[in-house]
């Protein structure tokens, strides 16, 4: 992990990727702390579940776009672990392991991607819309950007009536690309909102290479312009991505404004579903895959009790084949309720006042 | 429903001075509503609609803005989304195209995409007008928000008005696209006094009853329907009624059958391109539902369909005029 540039700075420095470790397991000192079990079982979790929608896609019973976060697990892991329960949380259109982590139900999330009535969006959204009012995960969005001026909203609303709550943005350094990134970055940091914006870099927007559309694709160097300090992490190490997360969300919750936090990781899977994948060489994709983060837990865990990794996998594996099952055996949403929740009242009265 | 309103406790007023003190006394009221815009604050609003209001309610409650409406309305909806009642300011309509992204894909949507969790109460005022400002900044887009789910779309004609669907945009539920009109803002009127007025949405106003021809309007083409109907009764002996839409957004269908009723003509008067317009979903939904009522084919006058000139002739014969709606009017009874 990289040292955050105090804001005093006039220039805000980003160092180097932290140097690969050889050794899969070392946890850094300053996460000495962390659970490596709930580690391993949070990471098996979000793999299982994309592994099965990948499977049910396959076999028609998911549609649409489905983006998989495989190989991506330690980002939305490491961070979730740091992020506190009342903070607000907005994603890409890669977010089904951010939502596990948040706490929504395996069960619905899968229902969702079969476009069930059970589903967290109530069939309504699909893969790419997975939200949770109650659990302030204000969705994944699908237009590339566009929610991180949703978040700056959001911080607003939390400076004004929560002091200490922050607003973590989910993107991908594709969207560091688009004017919404810039006109959303501008406008936290003029107005020292507390928006932690957490990039995941994992090199491709879509199937084109960052270096090629992007003039500078180290997005943390891009907080520089606007004065935000910036941290970034190997999001291949869970370790180092708590690490960074938890220096970077002190800061903003700190009140001194927004930061930025860019993991670089990597995707297994194509894009979507519908990827051929010609862009890469497969060499590149194995030689990432011996960096698994989840068989790197794995691999240290064996050494320290095997009957437990055992115990575990077989404990998610009963989860996720029970999130199928509810998925499978809820109904569609009836095709009367088609016209529901569009307004709330089409006279435009709040429904309270109109009781 | 139609209904002549003419609200008993009232004052003259300007739509300026009007959409003001909604603001000041929904303001006053909700510690949760809050105003972000271009130059809304130390500026006073381009259109001085919110001058002295950052002076009453301090900048973290009125918040001047980068130029970055995508922002402006990201950040409103957002807010809203976190527990605050945003007003946002456009400086014109014409900037909402730089927004269109949160406006369509985010504002409208948010509510049924996510399975109606939650909504997003934002109020986004832009305003409508031209004046030799040429192609970008003379234009109104009210059918295109008019056309998409999730939007309550209204636009005002009079202060009373103004003050009544503002109110109702501030305390509802969802995204309320509020257009205003440059050319209006001085207009006077009657506005009630009662700082609940609300004028529901989906609720088009009898501005001036009769039985022989029926002239739809809204916005700034309502005094010019009524400028219309009073050549037509003046010169003509045609009595026009004037049916101000108010909302487009929900369109109050049963208030435009029921004047076809009455009436069995219908002109419908816009300032926007004709193609796809408003005047085309009126004849539309009248030839639907009431198809056996009509005596003539339902008329539109809209602006000419050319990127507005700088040249002021070239403009004024852009723009729908008085006579174009007299004329139309006389063709439906000859």
């Amino acid at each position: 992990m990289s040292a955050p540039s105090p804001k005093e700075n006039e220039q805000t420095v980003v160092f180097a990727l932290s140097p690969q470790s050889a050794a899969p397991n070392v946890v850094p000192a300053a996460v000495a702390d962390l659970d490596l079990w709930d580690v391993y079982r949070a990471m098996l979790r979000v793999r299982r579940f994309e592994e099965l929608a990948g499977q049910h896609y396959a076999a028609g019973k998911v549609g649409g776009f489905l983006h998989l976060a495989i190989g991506e697990e330690a980002v939305c892991v490491g961070a979730s672990l740091v992020l506190a329960p009342h903070d607000h949380l907005l994603t890409h259109y890669r977010g089904h392991g951010w939502a596990l982590m948040r706490g929504l139900d395996s069960g619905r999330c899968m229902a969702e991607l079969f476009g069930k009535a059970t589903g967290v969006s109530g069939g309504r959204g699909g893969s790419m819309h997975f939200a949770d009012a109650q659990r302030r995960m204000w969705g994944g969005y699908a237009i590339v950007g566009g929610h991180l001026t949703l978040a700056t909203g959001l911080a607003w609303a939390a400076h004004v009536q929560e002091p200490g709550t922050i607003v973590c943005a989910v993107f991908g350094e594709g969207a560091s690309n688009i004017g919404e990134f810039h006109e959303a970055a501008n406008l936290a940091a003029t107005w020292s909102l507390p928006i932690l914006f957490l990039c995941e870099n994992n090199g491709f927007g879509m199937g084109t290479r960052s270096e090629r559309a992007a003039a500078v694709p180290d997005v943390a160097r891009r907080a520089a312009a606007y004065g935000m300090p910036a941290w970034q992490v190997d999001g291949m190490d869970v370790a180092d991505v708590v690490a960074g997360m938890r220096e970077a969300c002190a800061f903003v919750r700190s009140g001194e404004g927004p930061a930025i936090l860019e993991a670089h990781t990597y995707r297994f899977r194509g894009h979507s579903m519908a990827d051929p994948e010609l862009y890469r060489d497969k060499q590149e994709v194995e030689a990432m895959k011996s960096r698994d983060p989840l068989l790197r837990v794995v691999a240290a865990l064996r050494e320290i009790d095997g009957a437990r990794v055992d115990e575990i996998t077989a404990e998610v594996e009963a989860e996720m084949q029970a999130a199928v099952a509810f998925a499978e055996e809820s109904p569609f949403p009836a095709v009367s309720s088609l016209e529901d929740g569009i307004v709330a009242r089409p006279d435009g009265l709040s429904r309270r006042s109109a009781r | 429903m139609a209904a002549v309103a003419a609200p008993a406790a009232a004052r003259t007023t300007t739509v300026r001075d009007a959409i003001r003190d909604t603001l000041r006394s929904e303001m006053q009221r909700d510690s949760r509503v809050v105003l972000l815009g271009e130059d809304i604050g130390a500026y006073g609003g381009s259109y001085a609609v919110t001058r002295g209001l950052v002076d009453e309610f301090g900048p973290d409650r009125v918040r001047d803005t980068p130029i970055a409406e995508s922002a402006i309305v990201g950040a409103a909806v957002g807010a809203a989304m976190g527990g605050l009642r945003p007003v946002a300011e456009l400086m014109t309509t014409n900037f909402a195209l730089v927004a269109i992204d949160q406006i369509v894909n985010h504002a409208a949507k948010l509510r049924h995409m996510f399975g109606d969790q939650f909504g997003a109460p934002v109020v986004i005022r832009m305003v409508n007008g031209w004046g030799q400002l040429a192609a970008t900044h003379s234009q109104s887009f009210d059918a295109w928000f008019a056309h998409v789910p999730g939007l309550h779309v209204v636009a005002p004609s009079s202060p009373a008005d103004a003050a009544g669907l503002l109110r109702n945009a501030m305390r509802g539920e969802d995204p309320v696209i509020f257009i205003e009109h440059s050319r209006q803002y001085s207009q006077k009127g009657a506005a009630p006094a009662d700082a609940d007025h609300l004028v529901p949405f989906g609720s088009a106003r009898i501005v001036r009853p009769g039985r022989d021809v029926t002239l739809v309007a809204y916005s700034y083409c309502v005094p010019m329907a009524e400028a219309a109907a009073e050549r037509l009764a003046s010169s003509h002996g045609i009595d026009a009624e004037v049916l101000d839409l108010r909302s487009l957004r929900p369109l109050d269908r049963d208030a435009l059958v029921a004047s076809v009723r009455r009436t069995h003509r219908v002109v419908c008067v816009e300032e926007s391109w004709r193609s796809f317009g408003v005047g085309a979903e009126v004849s539309a939904t009248l030839q639907e539902l009431a198809f056996d009522e009509l005596d003539a084919p339902v008329a539109r006058v809209a602006a000419r369909e050319v990127p507005m000139p700088y040249s002021k002739p070239l403009e004024a014969a852009c723009l729908p005029a008085i006579d174009d709606i007299v004329g139309a009017a006389l063709g439906q009874i000859s």
